[in-house]
This record gives structure tokens, sequence and C-alpha cells, in this order.
């Protein structure tokens, strides 16, 4: 190793800041990813950036590595001010990212993965190659077969593969993008280990995370990320000379807490429920486990006629698997779903629809609408072949065309026409049309799926408007999201998921913030 | 909005004429000539005119089996087996069939044999693809392997003729074929393959069936979001595009050919993948570039047995064209990019 060991030991104060940002800002249409984000990247240091999806993790991530350019501010690397214009010269500067899906060819072995992007006419030197990984993995104590094909390596070595190329670039600056993600729990633990080892050698360490418990076990330095603003940072010391629940709740705080800044800071107003029977009725709704989810675990819940029941939890813990068990979308294994008293369980996706039960996926362009098609078709898109739209199944075009330009109208969706192909539309605007196509004629249960994911403030509060006029209408709502100050807002009781499960339930009101922060990071309310 | 359209499909087919050119003049011949001479052959001669309409009718059913296809996004490859085992079925069907029935009966019957041999043999694919989401590229291309040696086992040891030394099926007398349009040698089926075109082209753009299946072939997992069977659509698409490749078969065997000879594989399926997409899967102008093909490749036969040049000429053709469009594309959305910047 070039920096080998040499920094181990050296109180963090006087370590060398590698790379800091400055006030960096990056914007796209609709968006502010990152607002004037402070950061200090220092050697021999691990620096987490925790934050909810959405939090401008990635952005920075890709400013740093050179795939994107900030609007505003400035990086400097090694003090002196420094444009990262490409991928290529991040190398060049000795930043080495690991992306969170791994970038092996996987066809090819370990060490010929290793041995690729170097200039064409140069032979590979395998023998060199050998013995710098040996003297690298030697250190780290790393034992990877440089023969095996990288399709057969499990995704921990995989990234080991990734980070041992890094080194091998001289990186100074290694920077791990949600690497745990994919990973074993012994994957993940190995994984520490590997970066505590490499931040003692004297490298910088960027790991970004939104996982709390690997922030406070793996980091020396913990910057959380809120709506692309930097919100906090807790420090070495303070890391070191407090316990971890201390941190855990501060942390919670920091994430999910009361800002000046944040979009409806004003209390909800408490609202006087109708007592009437639950609308929606759910119990023991089960999914088994796969791949890339946690299943559901018997969920059961009631949601009253003028209701808002939200659903928090940090992302990926089940939420979307139950609004799409609850839609149809997916087959439940086992429990009950009723609407109004009638059984849903055994209808189909369009059944439910018809009686009332009505979902509004988070994945508006991937799945909530055909990107290609006219505005038009895609407020039918869940009606294609029904009266009077369609006669024996043939387009009543004209039909169509007045019935959306009406739609478009009462739900002020901006397009420059009903036959504009609903791609070219800003994320506002096409949650503005899911909105109008989930809520025509018959309306009766909701579930918004992280309904202001993405969107700028101005169609949040609209959308936020809109959720709760859809509860005072009697429609009974399921808000699923990860954004706590959302929920806060407009819900009247909350579930909080963790793992595939509801942990608890609180009714908002004064405590509600701290108990579901807690709730949302696996402690009891 | 329309001639920009009509300028975006015809520039490339001059800028490719002019690429074509040089390598006919590479090759020695002269290219004013060779273009000169195809379009007399396939276009201005009546009996060239003729030919060429008689060969737009299997290319017109094949077009309509590849924009089914392709528009629902499923890219069905294996066009020329299904084809091959169509045409074959037909051929076998047929001479038998007029011995006991009547003779529009059977032409009729024989179609639909065609057909439903045809959509068997995507069956596999199509299930494969429906329920373990195999890529359909791979097994449709390895069903036209199989189902093209298949045809030839039926031909020379199943369906033989007895009555010829050269293997192949009994041949359909004239007078029993699908009708000539009026005093010319130009077949009904051309006009079958416009109507079935036509269909296939009003079907996707107007019916909802037609919507369900772009849904699918746009965006597969908002077509489940909003409920639509995918399984079933799928098959459903498979079983269009084999029947119609089928029936493609059957219309050049009972309309043209007569029989079937063993080793005979004409390979419309991949001449008119690059029309298809030439055409950018629009039945309108589909018919309106297999008419263009069928001038070239009529002309080109001519002009290979007068000129010299290969016939397979007319392919490299029609890969410049693609090749070229493909870049005008490309520049088209830079300069967009540019605009909007």
């Amino acid at each position: 190793m070039r920096i080998a060991g040499t920094l181990s030991g050296v109180p963090a104060l006087t370590m060398a800041e590698t790379i800091v940002l400055e006030g960096v800002t990056k914007r796209f249409p609709g968006v502010v990813a990152n607002d004037r984000v402070d950061l200090a990247i220092r050697a021999g240091e691990v620096h987490v950036l925790l934050g909810e999806n959405g939090a401008g993790k990635s952005t920075l991530i890709d400013m740093l590595s050179g795939v994107q350019q900030p609007d505003g501010g400035r990086i400097l690397i090694d003090g002196k001010v420094a444009t990262i214009s490409s991928p290529k010269l991040a190398l060049a500067l000795g930043i080495g990212t690991v992306f969170q899906h791994t970038m092996l060819v996987p066809t090819l072995t370990a060490g010929e993965n290793l041995l690729l992007g170097a200039p064409w006419w140069r032979l590979p030197k395998k023998s060199e190659l050998k013995a710098r990984v040996a003297e690298i993995s030697k250190d780290l104590g790393l034992a990877i077969d440089l023969n095996a094909r990288a399709a057969d390596l499990s995704l921990g070595e995989q990234q080991q593969v990734e980070i041992l190329r890094a080194l091998l670039r001289q990186s100074r600056v290694l920077i791990l993008d949600e690497s745990t993600s994919m990973l074993t729990p012994k994957g993940i633990e190995d994984l520490g280990a590997l970066m505590r080892k490499l931040a003692k050698q004297g490298l910088a360490i960027v790991f970004i995370t939104h996982k709390l418990k690997e922030a406070v076990a793996f980091g020396d330095r913990i910057s959380v990320l809120k709506l692309g603003r930097k919100v906090g940072e807790i420090t070495a010391e303070e890391l070191k000379s407090r316990d971890n629940h201390t941190i855990i709740a501060e942390i919670v705080e920091l994430m999910f807490g009361r800002r000046s800044g944040d979009p409806e800071t004003g209390r909800r107003e408490a609202r006087a429920l109708p007592a009437a029977a639950p609308l929606l009725e759910v119990r023991g709704l089960t999914l088994p486990a796969a791949s890339g989810h946690h299943g559901l675990k018997s969920i059961s819940f009631d949601v009253r006629p003028g209701e808002i029941l939200g659903i928090a939890g940090i992302d990926g813990n089940g939420q979307k698997q139950l609004a799409e068990a609850l839609a149809g979308q997916r087959k439940a294994a086992a429990g009950s779903i009723r609407l109004n008293g009638a059984d849903l369980m055994s209808r189909s996706q369009a059944e439910r629809r018809a009686m009332g039960l009505r979902y509004l996926t988070d994945d508006r362009l991937g799945e909530g609408t055909v990107g290609a098609l006219a505005v038009a078709t895609n407020f039918f898109l869940k009606e294609i072949g029904r009266e009077p739209l369609w006669r024996r199944g043939i387009e009543q075009r004209r039909a169509i065309a007045s019935r959306a330009a009406a739609l478009v109208k009462q739900y002020d969706v901006r397009t420059p026409s009903v036959h504009t192909p609903v791609g070219r539309l800003s994320g506002g605007n096409i949650q503005k049309l899911i909105i109008a196509r989930e809520l025509v004629e018959g309306a009766r249960a909701i579930i918004f799926n992280k309904p202001t994911h993405g969107l700028d403030l101005s169609n949040t509060l609209a959308t936020r408007h809109r959720i709760r006029e859809i509860a005072a209408a009697g429609m009974s709502v399921v808000l699923i999201s990860t954004d706590l100050e959302e929920l806060l807002a407009l819900a009247d009781r909350i579930a909080v998921m963790s793992g595939g499960a509801i942990s608890g339930f609180v009714d908002n009101g004064e405590a509600a913030h701290s108990a579901i922060g807690r709730l949302m990071i696996g402690l009891a309310a | 909005m329309i001639i920009e359209r009509i300028s975006m499909a015809l520039g490339p087919i001059a800028v490719a004429l002019l690429f074509a050119g040089i390598i006919l003049i590479i090759a020695g011949v002269n290219p004013v000539s060779y273009y000169a001479y195809v379009l007399q052959r396939g276009l201005f001669s009546w009996i060239g005119l003729q030919q060429t309409l008689t060969r737009m009718a299997p290319l017109l059913f094949i077009a309509a089996s590849l924009i089914v296809a392709f528009r629902a996004g499923i890219w069905n490859l294996g066009t020329d087996g299904q084809f091959l085992l169509g045409a074959v079925t037909a051929a076998a069907a047929a001479p038998l069939l007029v011995t006991v029935i009547p003779v529009w009966l059977a032409v009729s019957l024989s179609m639909v044999l065609a057909t439903a041999v045809a959509m068997l043999w995507s069956l596999l694919p199509a299930l494969l693809r429906a329920y373990q989401g195999v890529n359909e590229i791979i097994t449709t291309l390895m069903m036209t392997f199989l189902g093209i040696s298949f045809a030839n086992v039926l031909v020379k040891l199943v369906f033989l003729d007895p009555a010829t030394t050269v293997p192949q099926t009994r041949t359909l007398a004239v007078e029993n074929r699908l009708p000539r349009l009026f005093d010319t040698t130009i077949t009904s089926g051309v006009i079958m393959g416009i109507v079935a075109v036509v269909a296939v082209h009003l079907m996707m753009t107007r019916t909802s069936f037609g919507l369900k299946l772009r849904v699918v072939g746009a965006n597969p997992r908002a077509a489940l979001h909003a409920g639509l069977n995918v399984p079933t659509l799928t098959i459903s698409v498979f079983a269009l595009s084999a029947g119609l490749a089928g029936l493609a078969g059957a219309v050049d065997i009972l309309g043209v050919y007569g029989n079937v000879r063993a080793d005979w594989n004409p390979a419309y399926g991949m001449a008119v993948i690059p029309v298809v997409f030439l055409s950018r899967m629009n039945g309108f102008a589909a018919i309106a570039f297999v008419f263009l093909f069928s001038v070239l490749s009529i002309g080109g036969e001519s002009a290979a047995r007068r000129l010299g040049v290969p016939q397979d000429f007319t392919l490299v053709f029609v890969a410049i064209t693609l090749i070229v469009l493909a870049l005008a594309e490309y520049m088209a959305q830079r300069r967009a990019a540019v605009r909007e910047a």
C-alpha cells in the first residue's frame, strides 16, 4: 500500500482533509437534489452519508465520481479547487467508487476484471497483478480467487474485487454506494471490518447507507442528509463519547425531526371522525418472503370512512408489497381483505378496482403510466375495453378525447394536449393524471404509495391538499410514506412497518413523532 | 408533420441508393443501368409488375405477422419456420382435400390447417415466454431451425409425391389454386395480404385488444399494474403472429407454387423484418415498403441473370437503407436535443 499504516492512531482533528465540498448544489427540473451541502472527507476516516431514498446521497456521489457536475458551490481536492469533469478524471484524482450494483463483467474471471481498463496497446501483466493483489490482500485479510468467474463469486466477494480494483488504481478515496443493501448479515459484517482496516491504512472512505445500525457500527463520522440538505453531522468525538442509544436517538431526530425549512411544519388540526364502522378491514394478510423483499407477516388494520391511516417505515420494509397485495397486483398467501363488508381476497385486480379500492403506485413512470402512449390513453389504462369509451372492443376516439379533456381541466393537469405522450409531462402532472384516474367514479378506499416522492414543493402541497379532500369526502385512505412529516401532517393514525410486519400503531398527536421514530428503527414505542 | 415523416422514410432510401451505387461501381457494374434494369423488370414491364404483385402476397402476411408481434414487444424471429410448416401443411392437405370436398372448401380448410400448425409450432416459445420469461428471440430462432428441418423431413418422407422423381409434395392443379385477378397472373393472395395488414393495423390502433397488446409491449410492468392478464396476452400474440406466418406459407403454396419441393426455403421472414422496421410498424407504410421490396427483389432476380449481380444485392440494399435510417434518426434526435438545450 502506498500510504500504509502511517496515519493510524493520529487524532481525527489533525487529519488531512482530502476532499472538501463547499455549498455544493445540484438542481434537476423541478427538484433540488443537493442544496448547499458542505462536507469534508478526511484520510483515515469512514465518513457515513445517511439518509432516506431521495435525500440526495446518490447525486452527491455522482458529483464526486464525475458523473454529474454541480450547479453551484465548489469541490476542493487537497485544498485546491477541482472540477471532476468525468469518471475517468475522478479515477485519476484517486477517487474510486463501488456502486450499489457491481460493475464486473460476469463472464470474465476476477483477475481479468481487474486487468480491464488499461490502454489497449499494453499487454495485461498477469504476474504483476497477482503479486500486487497478494500484497494488498495480505494486509486486508482478503482471499479472492483471481481465477474464479465473476458470476460465480458471491455479491460480497464481487464487492471485494471492486474494492481491490479501486486500490490497484491507487485510490485515496473510496466511495461505497449502498454497498450493504444486497449483502447477507455476514457479508455486511465482513465489509464493515474491511472498511475499518482500509481506514486504518489511511484511506478516506465514504460509506452511503440508509441503515442506522451500520452507520453507527462502522462510521467515524456521520453526516445526515434530508431532502437534499445536510441536516446534521455527528463527529468522531461525539461518536466515541456517547453510547449507541443516544447517538441513534440523535440521528432519528435529525432524519425525521421537524425543521423550519420543511414544507408544511404546521400542526395538523385534530379531526373528529364519525364513529362509523370500518370501511376497509384487513386481517392477517400474509405473503411469503422472496428475493428482494421481506414478504408480509400477518398484517391487520382497519380504516374507517374519512380516516387517513398512515403507514410509516424505512423504505423497503414491505410497504410496496402491502399496497400490491391490497390492490390484487400481488397474490397474498393468506388473510382477508374486506371493503364495506364485501370480501376482496377472491377478487381480481379489476374487480377490486370496480368495487372501489384504488391504488396509486409510487413508480409513476415505471408502472403507473406508459410513457409512449398519449395522456388520454393513460387516463383509461385500467379501463381498457370498458363501455362507453370502447364499444364492442372498438375505441371511441372522440369520447376518449373529450373525457380526457374534462379530466385534464378538473385535475389541472398541465399538458400541451391530451394526445401528448405522457412521458413528456413533469412528475407532478403525471401524479395529477394518476390521481384523476384512480378517483374516477366509485372510489371508496384509496391506497397512496409515496404520493409526493420526487415532486417539487408546489406539487407536493397540491397532492397533500388532494389527499385531505379525499378523506373529507368520506373515503378511506391508506397513506404509505417514508416522509414522517407528511404522515404527521395528514394521517389520523400511523402504523409503523418494519421487516414486513406492523410493529405498532400510533395515534397522531403530541407524542407521535418520537414514538414513530423509535418504532421505525426497531425499538419499542 | 406528414411531410417530415415521409422525408424521414424516403431520404434514407435516396442516400442508400447512393451508397449501394458505390458498391456496384466497385463491383464493376454501372449503377444507373442496374437501377434502371431493376425498375424496368420489377415495375415498368407488365410481366414484371404482375410478378411483383404476386410476390407481395406472402410478404404482406409476414409483415402483418411481424407487426402484431413487434408492436406487442414480442420478437418473433421464427416466422420462417412457421411459414414453411404452414406451407407444407397446405401443400399436403389441399391436393388430398380437393378429391373429397368442393375446391373452395378444400382451399379454405387447407389455409385453416396451415394457420393451426404454425400456431402450434409457436406454442413452446409462447409458453416459455409467458410463464418462465424465457427470451423468445432465442427460442423462436431455434424453433425455426428445427422447423425448417422438420418441414424437409415431412416433404421427403411423409408427403412425398410418388409420381415424381424430385422429392416434392403432390402438386395442386392450377385450376384448383387461389383465383388469379381478372386476366392477369396476379394472385388474389395479394388482396388477402393487404386485407390482413390493414386488419392488423386497425386491430392494433383502434381496438381495446390491440391497445392491451401495445401496453404490454411498451411497458410490461404498467400492464401488470393495470391488471392485464399478461401471460394470456403474450400467448395470443404468439398465436396471431405465428398463424399469420403460417397463412403466408399457405397463400404462397395455394396461390403460386402448388407444391413444396425439398429444401425449399425462401426465408421471407428474415427479409421482411427490416422492411417492417423501415415502416415503423405502421401497416399502411408496410404495404408501401413491401411493394418497394418486391419490385427490388423481382427486378434484382432478373438483374442477377442479366448483369451478374447476385440477387442478394437486394438485401444488401435494404440493409444499407436501414443503417442510413438509424443514422438519420440519431441525427434528428441530436438536433432536437441541441434545440432543447
